[in-house]
């Protein structure tokens, strides 16, 4: 099938990719940059990719925000997109099982209700989750936040497990129950353990989801204190002016980490999403 | 007879989804309703009630609808619509054509392969919100590294986020880099599981390459295609913090989608009626969408 390539094709294809990989790096490249500039460098009409002067301190502010709030804002977040994925894929381990093993009567209407709850656009439950969160008492609270976030999360990870279990060889589980273990035993001993590597991934993707979330955080937490970080980064963006020092600053110090990780675990994470979430 | 029976041998599988179809029902189907509900009521922050003070809005009927439909109203959703149009179709289609034509580039067998692949998935693991933000950092109007550097070459700076069509084109931009990793890596996992014997076959057959392309590549990927298509069609029709961070609607509105207009409707305006009502009108036209989608995906694929 190799068809005999030209040394002038392989050269264009290589341009190409190159071409790419610049615009997929650089405008992080560029707040890099920007995170180690002092303003006088930043707000300029020259153009340094490496800092001409090298200074920590957009970081130092950061860290030693008043009231601790940039770490408090990482703490927010962390909590809140554990907490988050730690319910979704509880809730939706077994439920994706039950789908993907069983011909129950109301399966496809089942399957049919996470499907189409993953359309649902926030804009419609908000003010609905808005009004429920507000007559609990729970603006501004970790529980009104992870509430909200559960929406999404539990029919994400439900069709993402489903894929999963889906590509399960069933003999095991054949094997388990002639060994007279009942179908929760078979679940729990069998099945989960040969899942880690999926329900790790789908949390994964769950916890990035939440961590990532704006537009619900943004409308249930008006207390500076509870802000997670996206909330929290857009006070530096005032309405003349962003202070894109410190702005940049805080964007690299949380993107870092999950780049790295990213690094990591990429081809693992990879064949996870085409396993499981791309089929819907 | 035989459901009861069909019932009673799966019992298990109705105790494995209990929980999440309780969660689902209490956190999503009767929020749901109950939006919908919302939809043909007045209300708005003062009537909506609070832990203290019992809600006192009303029931209006058809009213939030018909002043969407008719008069000024529907001018100004018929706008917002376009806008929503435009913004949806316009990324999909980069998002795939750029997806799809990395795919083909990357699944062959060149150098550097997993290090270009891991470095055209960097949009799609830097946090999104990061991204609105270096993005509108670049956008910038005087200190933007786009506008400097055309500045550099004596061509006058883009009015990126101040001027209309340019701010559409600005979010647009943000957020086709944004997307066509997640197609990128979906179509090369589809390419990936095309048997390599049908190229060999269409080979010895003397099919020219772009002869394989039509009647083999495309048609082995077109479940995928349609997934990916019909996913990212959903998610940008719905995708709120992009626009929110970068120009929050504006200038004048001009980058309002229906979303962060209902979401303005809502918690600027706190016209929370009239903002449910969008809330349903988008959601009907969501699944109105979809259902012709897979009709018409069903059937060409019988043909």
């Amino acid at each position: 099938m190799e068809h005999r390539v030209s040394k002038f094709e392989r050269f264009a294809v290589h341009l190409v990719l190159l071409l790419f990989v610049v615009i997929a790096v650089f405008p992080f490249l560029w707040l890099l940059s920007t995170s180690f500039k002092p303003p006088a460098d930043i707000y300029t009409s020259e153009i340094h990719l490496i800092p001409q002067t090298f200074t920590l301190d957009n970081y130092k502010y950061l860290l030693n925000m008043k009231d601790n709030l940039f770490l408090k804002w990482v703490g927010n977040s962390l909590t809140i997109a554990l907490l988050t994925t730690v319910l979704g894929v509880f809730f939706a381990a077994t439920t994706a099982y039950a789908l993907s093993r069983f011909n129950f009567p109301g399966k496809r209407l089942t399957g049919y209700s996470f499907f189409l709850a993953q359309m649902f656009p926030g804009a419609v439950l908000i003010v609905p989750l808005y009004n429920i969160v507000k007559n609990l008492g729970l603006l501004n609270s970790y529980t009104g936040l992870i509430l909200a976030y559960i929406t999404t999360a539990l029919p994400f990870c439900v069709m993402m497990l489903k894929g999963y279990f889906d590509s399960i060889p069933i003999e095991l589980e054949e094997a388990a129950k002639v060994d007279g273990l009942n179908t929760f035993q078979t679940f729990y001993r069998i099945v989960l353990p040969l899942a880690l590597p999926g329900l790790a991934v789908t949390g994964f993707f769950a916890f990035i989801t939440a961590w990532n979330e704006f537009l619900f955080a943004l409308t249930f937490m008006n207390d500076q204190a509870a802000y997670t970080l996206p909330v929290g980064l857009r006070t530096f963006v005032f309405q003349f002016r962003t202070d894109w020092h410190f702005l940049s600053a805080g964007a690299i110090l949380i993107t870092l980490p999950v780049l790295l990780f990213f690094v990591v675990a990429q081809r693992w994470l990879i064949s996870g999403l085409t396993a499981g979430g791309a089929k819907g | 007879m035989n459901l009861l029976q069909a019932i009673r041998r799966n019992k298990a599988a109705y105790f494995f989804i209990l929980p999440a179809m309780i969660v689902m029902i209490v956190l999503v189907f009767l929020p749901l309703a109950q939006g919908v509900y919302y939809s043909f009521t007045n209300m708005d922050q003062y009537n909506m009630g609070n832990k203290f003070v019992k809600a006192s809005y009303e029931f209006v009927g058809l009213d939030n609808y018909v002043a969407v439909f008719t008069g000024p109203g529907l001018g100004e959703f018929l706008r917002i619509l376009k806008q929503t149009v435009i913004w949806t179709f316009t990324n999909v289609f980069f998002h795939f054509a750029i997806g799809l034509g990395l795919a083909l580039l990357l699944n062959r067998y060149i150098k550097g392969r997993a290090v270009y692949r891991m470095l055209l998935l960097i949009p799609w693991a830097v946090p999104s919100f990061i991204s609105a933000f270096a993005w509108r950092w670049m956008f910038n109007g005087e200190y933007g590294f786009i506008n400097v550097m055309l500045a550099k070459f004596g061509i006058e700076g883009i009015p990126w986020l101040s001027d209309p069509v340019w701010a559409m084109t600005a979010v647009i931009i943000t957020n086709v880099w944004l997307g066509f990793p997640f197609m990128m890596v979906t179509f090369l996992g589809g390419l990936q599981s095309i048997p390599k014997d049908l190229y060999e076959a269409a080979y010895v057959d003397g099919a020219s390459r772009i002869q394989q392309f039509f009647s083999i590549t495309l048609p082995q990927l077109k479940s995928t295609i349609f997934t990916a298509t019909l996913l990212g069609v959903i998610w940008t029709f719905n995708l709120f913090a992009v626009i929110y961070l970068i120009t929050e609607g504006g200038p004048f509105n001009s980058t309002e989608i229906l979303v962060t207009y209902a979401y303005d409707l809502a918690f600027s305006s706190w016209r929370l009626g009239e903002a449910t009502t969008y809330g349903t009108i988008i959601l009907s036209l969501l699944i109105a969408f979809s259902f012709f989608y897979s009709k018409v995906m069903k059937t060409t694929e019988n043909e």
